[in-house]
């Protein structure tokens, strides 16, 4: 559903759209030899060409060109055999060069789309704009010196793939349902770690607002936005901004605005407005960038199932809910987790465990599947003692409370606790006739025509097995029984 | 196409140099002057050339992704005017 | 001993192989040249230290028969090449105490070759001029000296203290960069052989850039046999250069047989400009009938956008310069003028770092590329210059080598053309149309004018085709025998 803001002169509706910088997941930088991890020491993985020190020169990263083409193709998007890299001209600080190398006119991917999930099930089409390859800038720490800005160039030279969507997202939900949806691709195909925290992605979010069936409305840019919760609440408050603005008669002016999160409010940025004029132009150090079909078949060939097709095989080959199987596909890793949990299993029972108990426990807990003390194997062979009847569905949620805590095997927790369930009709039987004989008062009550007490002989009579009767076969002996 | 003071004085902004206000008229004229002779370059007709990429006719050449070069920190902050602590120093940005 | 100065590069490899002298010998000889000859302001700073080293090292590979192309030579570097732990400045206010901690490829590809490093030469800033009249470090003189006059000339440009450390034996051979003529017009210049291989040939990888497309390293000599030796010890793949081409490098030497029977020599008759000198003209027909003489065939050739070369050179090189220019910002080196805030203190840093010329060319550049005027200007000098470079590979369907004059007069009086710049450009003019197109070109000294200045012819090859371009130019200074020498007055 889009936000429609409801002004005291009408309705509004938003419309937004996204720029967002992913860090190309690879071992060195695009134009340098110098390494991308996070976190090191200032200035310590930066080359001379990272530092552009006189007569530097860019050669291109293949693994960059790979990961920009496995993505474009994720994104079901035209790939373009021929992209030009362009200088974009700028003076700051952490941009040693004077300029990022980026691609403008001719980026190496075209248009695509992407889906996004939405409550209850539905989807929506998102179209994707282009993707182009660029630079990181470095990073400038304003707060660590009394006097200085100090830069660090760590950053500087990381292949970025800059992915642009259509304006065709129309509330802060469905611009969080495409962040995630986008992150889950990347995170799937493995060209990016999706790690907001460390500024792997970062959001430019653009948004206008214009009275329904009216044409785009005048937008402004908010940048750098590095979590889905500033996404949506940035969107909010400036939307809700533009419409006061509008309402009152005034013009919206195209511009760059700064989301604060602290105070919760967007704000001009002047300062970076002033007569941006980036002057592009075909860099010289570069020749075109250039590839064959086979290349692109190349990537093709091991591109990955992506969440959409995952999802779809859950709902149609294993039965799956389809909000289940959503839930399932949302992060490769679970999605991986349960296959292996399902694979020869009751995939609904599979679902049923990853979904309830484990999800439960990781949650309460604050673990991520990775820490799980349970592996997919450990949580299958669990399953595998529920069908074959050596454990009830009851304990075994106790064996897996107590997997969870202990990492031991369910096997193990079984034996070594005696809840292997009885299913031997003497032992059964010697239960019944005990529990019948306890409680004669009931049983006469039942014989009058008080069925409804059966439940209270099933529950003595687990009870007195300690829990470890199968109830299949309680009920199968205690009604004729009880029926004398 | 004619530079005034003007124009002269925001290109000279972009491209981060200082220039002295009495100094934007005569740099307007000669900018002028180079200009105007460069306008000869519309007397040839490019209307099915495509403009030039690389003289050279060959194909970009891919680099594998192998960390081969960084870690020196010391080098890189050897020759800066105000290095402090492995870091370039520069006039305090307030954003 | 003789002067040893006095040998070209091939005879002294020969010395040194036959032990007739050492190369410590011939360093020591070359170092009193460049203390004798400081009023020419060749050097920016001399590396004798330097020099004495490598030397030593020579003579012990040179003792065990050992040794490269170059084992022993001393030479001098243009600083525009960025030379490790040695001041670099470009001639630039903005390099201020630069010390680079890395070595060009072609820099360290001579020292792998045994060559010497005396020093690093004067240019114009950041290779920008045809006169030597833009170096922070002052203007270089020309060792010419018209005849009865004493006035100072100017060597010519970029490459001005490269062509007069040569010229002036200071030098064996020296480095030179060449962007749109600033190898050759400076060797004609000083009557010196400048060759600017094809673009590619050498790297660009730590050679301070000027305009990426264009620029090239050569080297500077006092032959073309010595042109040969340095280039191909310069010269070889990169793969830290995009734009260097993977191929070997020929034996440069090898291809100077002299003979050139049946080789077809283009004549472009759009470089008979309109006013061009007695002298010039003459000198051209007389090239052309010594290279008819050796058994060439003559052949008239068009190059119809020749006229366009330098207006489409005078855009593209701007325009990259400009963004080229734009890492001198007072952050991680060079000059830093303190200002009211960053962007301030970009201003003053580029506003006092950057000479007139740079400044000039930085604004012509971005301006050029700004919005509005990218198409009209850059576009379109990018467009046209696809025109000029078509032009030659017609022209090279029917000819094997091209054969022009190198510079549209002999060497000038400093201040002489100062005040007009266009003037100034058009030194290039017969420089420029190869630049763009890319391809190698020589020039070399083939008589002395009227007023007893040298005056060089220019012969241009096919892409990678160094090897004609250099057999040809053999054979021209055979015929020429050019072996005027400016007298030493800064001896005195
Ligand atoms: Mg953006
Ligand atoms: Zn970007």
């Amino acid at each position: 559903m889009g936000m429609i803001i409801q002004g005291a002169t009408g309705d509004w509706e938003v419309v937004i759209g996204m720029e967002v910088h992913a860090q190309v997941m690879s071992k060195a930088k695009l134009f340098s030899g110098s390494a991308t991890e996070y976190g090191a020491e200032q200035n310590s993985q930066v080359s001379f060409v990272d530092a552009a020190m006189p007569g530097m020169l860019p050669v291109i990263n293949e693994m960059a060109v790979e990961q920009a083409v496995r993505t474009g193709l994720g994104l079901k998007a035209q790939i373009n055999k021929y992209s030009v890299f362009d200088r974009k001209n700028y003076f700051y600080a952490d941009l040693p060069q004077g300029y990022q190398i980026s691609q403008f006119l001719q980026p190496i991917v075209g248009e695509g789309k992407l889906t996004i999930d939405l409550k209850d099930g539905e989807t929506k089409e998102i179209g994707i704009t282009r993707l182009h390859l660029e630079q990181d800038a470095g990073k400038s720490i304003h707060d660590q010196h009394p006097t200085m800005t100090l830069v660090d160039l760590n950053r500087s030279g990381v292949a970025l793939m800059e992915i642009v969507s259509e304006p065709d997202i129309r509330s802060p939900e469905e611009a969080a349902a495409y962040m995630k949806k986008l992150r889950s691709i990347l995170r799937y195909l493995g060209t990016c770690d999706g790690n907001m925290e460390e500024g792997s992605m970062r959001a430019d979010v653009n948004v206008s607002v214009r009275r329904l069936g009216d044409p785009l409305g005048t937008r402004c840019e908010m940048k750098n936005l590095n979590s889905v919760r500033f996404i949506q609440q940035a969107i909010i408050y400036e939307a809700n901004r533009q419409v006061d603005i509008l309402e009152e008669g005034g013009e919206i002016d195209q511009e760059t605005r700064l989301y604060d999160s602290v105070k919760g409010e967007t704000r001009s940025m002047r300062s970076k407005e002033e007569a941006h004029d980036y002057r592009y132009f075909p860099d010289p150090d570069l020749l075109p960038l250039q590839f064959d079909d086979a290349f692109i078949e190349k990537v093709k060939a091991d591109l990955p199932e992506l969440p959409d097709e995952k999802k779809a095989r859950f709902v149609s080959e294993l039965g799956i809910t389809p909000y289940d199987a959503g839930v399932l596909v949302a992060e490769k890793e679970v999605a991986d987790y349960f296959e292996a949990v399902a694979k020869g299993r009751d995939a609904k029972l599979s679902a049923n465990w990853v979904i309830g108990e484990l999800f439960g426990n990781l949650n309460r807990t604050s673990k991520s599947l990775s820490e799980s003390p349970v592996s997919a194997d450990g949580l299958g062979e669990l399953i595998d003692l529920i069908k074959d009847g050596t454990i009830s569905n009851r304990i075994a949620k106790e064996v897996f409370e107590e997997m969870f805590e202990s990492g031991k095997a369910a096997g193990v927790i079984v034996d070594e606790k005696g809840l292997k369930q009885v299913s031997d009709t003497g032992a059964i039987e010697a239960a019944i006739d005990e529990v019948m004989a306890a409680n004669m008062d009931k049983v006469e009550e039942y014989r009058g025509g008080k069925d409804k007490l059966i439940g209270f002989f099933m529950g003595q009579v687990m009870k007195a097995t300690g829990g470890k009767a199968n109830p299949g076969v309680v009920n199968k002996l205690l009604k004729p029984k009880l029926d004398g | 196409m004619s530079l005034d003071k003007a124009t002269v004085a925001k290109v000279a902004n972009l491209a981060r140099i200082r220039v002295e206000e009495e100094d934007l008229e005569g740099l307007a004229s000669e900018l002028n002057s180079i200009l105007d002779w460069v306008e000869q370059l519309g007397e040839v007709d490019t209307e099915n050339t495509p403009p030039m990429t690389s003289v050279a006719d060959m194909q970009l050449r891919w680099r594998q992704d192998e960390i081969t070069d960084g870690g020196y920190q010391e080098d890189i902050v050897a020759n800066a005017p105000s290095p402090e602590d492995g870091f370039f120093g520069v006039p305090k940005v307030i954003e | 001993m003789s002067d040893l100065t006095k040998l070209t590069i091939a005879e002294a490899r020969d010395g040194l192989k036959a032990k007739k002298f050492s190369a410590r010998e011939l360093t020591a000889a070359h170092i009193t040249s460049m203390d004798a000859a400081r009023g020419l302001n060749a050097y920016i700073t001399e590396t004798p230290e330097v020099a004495v080293e490598m030397a030593t090292r020579s003579d012990e590979k040179l003792a065990n028969g050992e040794g490269g192309l170059m084992e022993g030579i001393p030479v001098a570097v243009k600083d525009l090449f960025c030379t490790k732990d040695t001041l670099t400045t470009a001639a630039s206010h903005i390099l201020d105490g630069f010390k680079p901690k890395y070595e060009s490829t072609v820099t360290t590809n001579l020292w792998n070759e045994g060559a010497v490093m005396l020093g690093k030469v004067n240019l114009d800033e950041f290779a920008m001029g045809s006169s030597n009249e833009t170096s922070y470090y002052g203007n270089v003189i020309n060792p010419w000296r018209r005849s009865g006059d004493d006035k100072d000339l100017v060597p010519g440009g970029s490459s001005g203290g490269s062509a007069a450390a040569v010229a002036a034996h200071m030098a064996m051979g020296a480095t030179g960069t060449d962007t749109g003529g600033s190898i050759r017009q400076p060797a004609a210049f000083t009557g010196t052989v400048g060759i600017k291989p094809t673009y590619g040939r050498c790297s660009r990888w730590g050679v301070v850039a000027f305009a990426s497309s264009l620029d090239q390293a050569g080297p500077m000599t006092r032959s073309v046999r010595d042109a040969s030796i340095m280039l191909e010890a310069m010269a070889g793949f990169d793969a830290k250069d995009s734009t260097s081409v993977e191929m070997d490098v020929p034996n440069f030497e090898a291809a100077l047989t002299g003979d050139i029977r049946g080789l077809k020599i283009g004549i472009p008759k759009e470089y008979r400009i309109d006013g061009m000198s007695d002298e010039i003209a003459k000198l051209w027909d007389q090239g052309i009938e010594w290279l008819k003489a050796a058994g060439a065939e003559i052949v008239e050739i068009s190059l119809p956008h020749t006229k366009y070369a330098l207006a489409a050179y005078y855009i593209v090189a701007p325009a990259e310069a400009s963004s080229n220019l734009a890492r001198y910002d007072g952050v991680r080196y060079g000059l830093r003028v303190e200002g009211e805030n960053l962007a301030d203190m970009y201003s003053r840093t580029r506003g006092e770092g950057f000479g007139a010329e740079v400044k000039r060319r930085i604004l012509v550049g971005t301006y050029a590329l700004s919005a509005g005027y990218y198409d009209a200007y850059y576009l379109k000098a990018q467009k046209v210059r696809t025109r000029i470079a078509d032009d030659f590979k017609e022209a090279f369907k029917s000819v094997d080598a091209i054969l022009t004059p190198t510079a549209p007069s002999a060497a000038f009086a400093a201040g002489e053309k100062n005040n007009d710049p266009l003037e100034m450009y058009l030194n290039d003019v017969f420089t420029v149309p190869a630049s763009l197109a890319g391809l190698p070109g020589i020039s070399l000294p083939a008589g002395l004018s009227s007023e007893g200045l040298p005056l060089g012819l220019q012969l241009l090859g096919r892409p990678f085709d160094e090897e004609t371009v250099l057999r040809t130019a053999g054979v021209l200074e055979e015929a020429a025998g050019f072996d005027a020498e400016p007298t030493a007055w800064w001896k005195g």
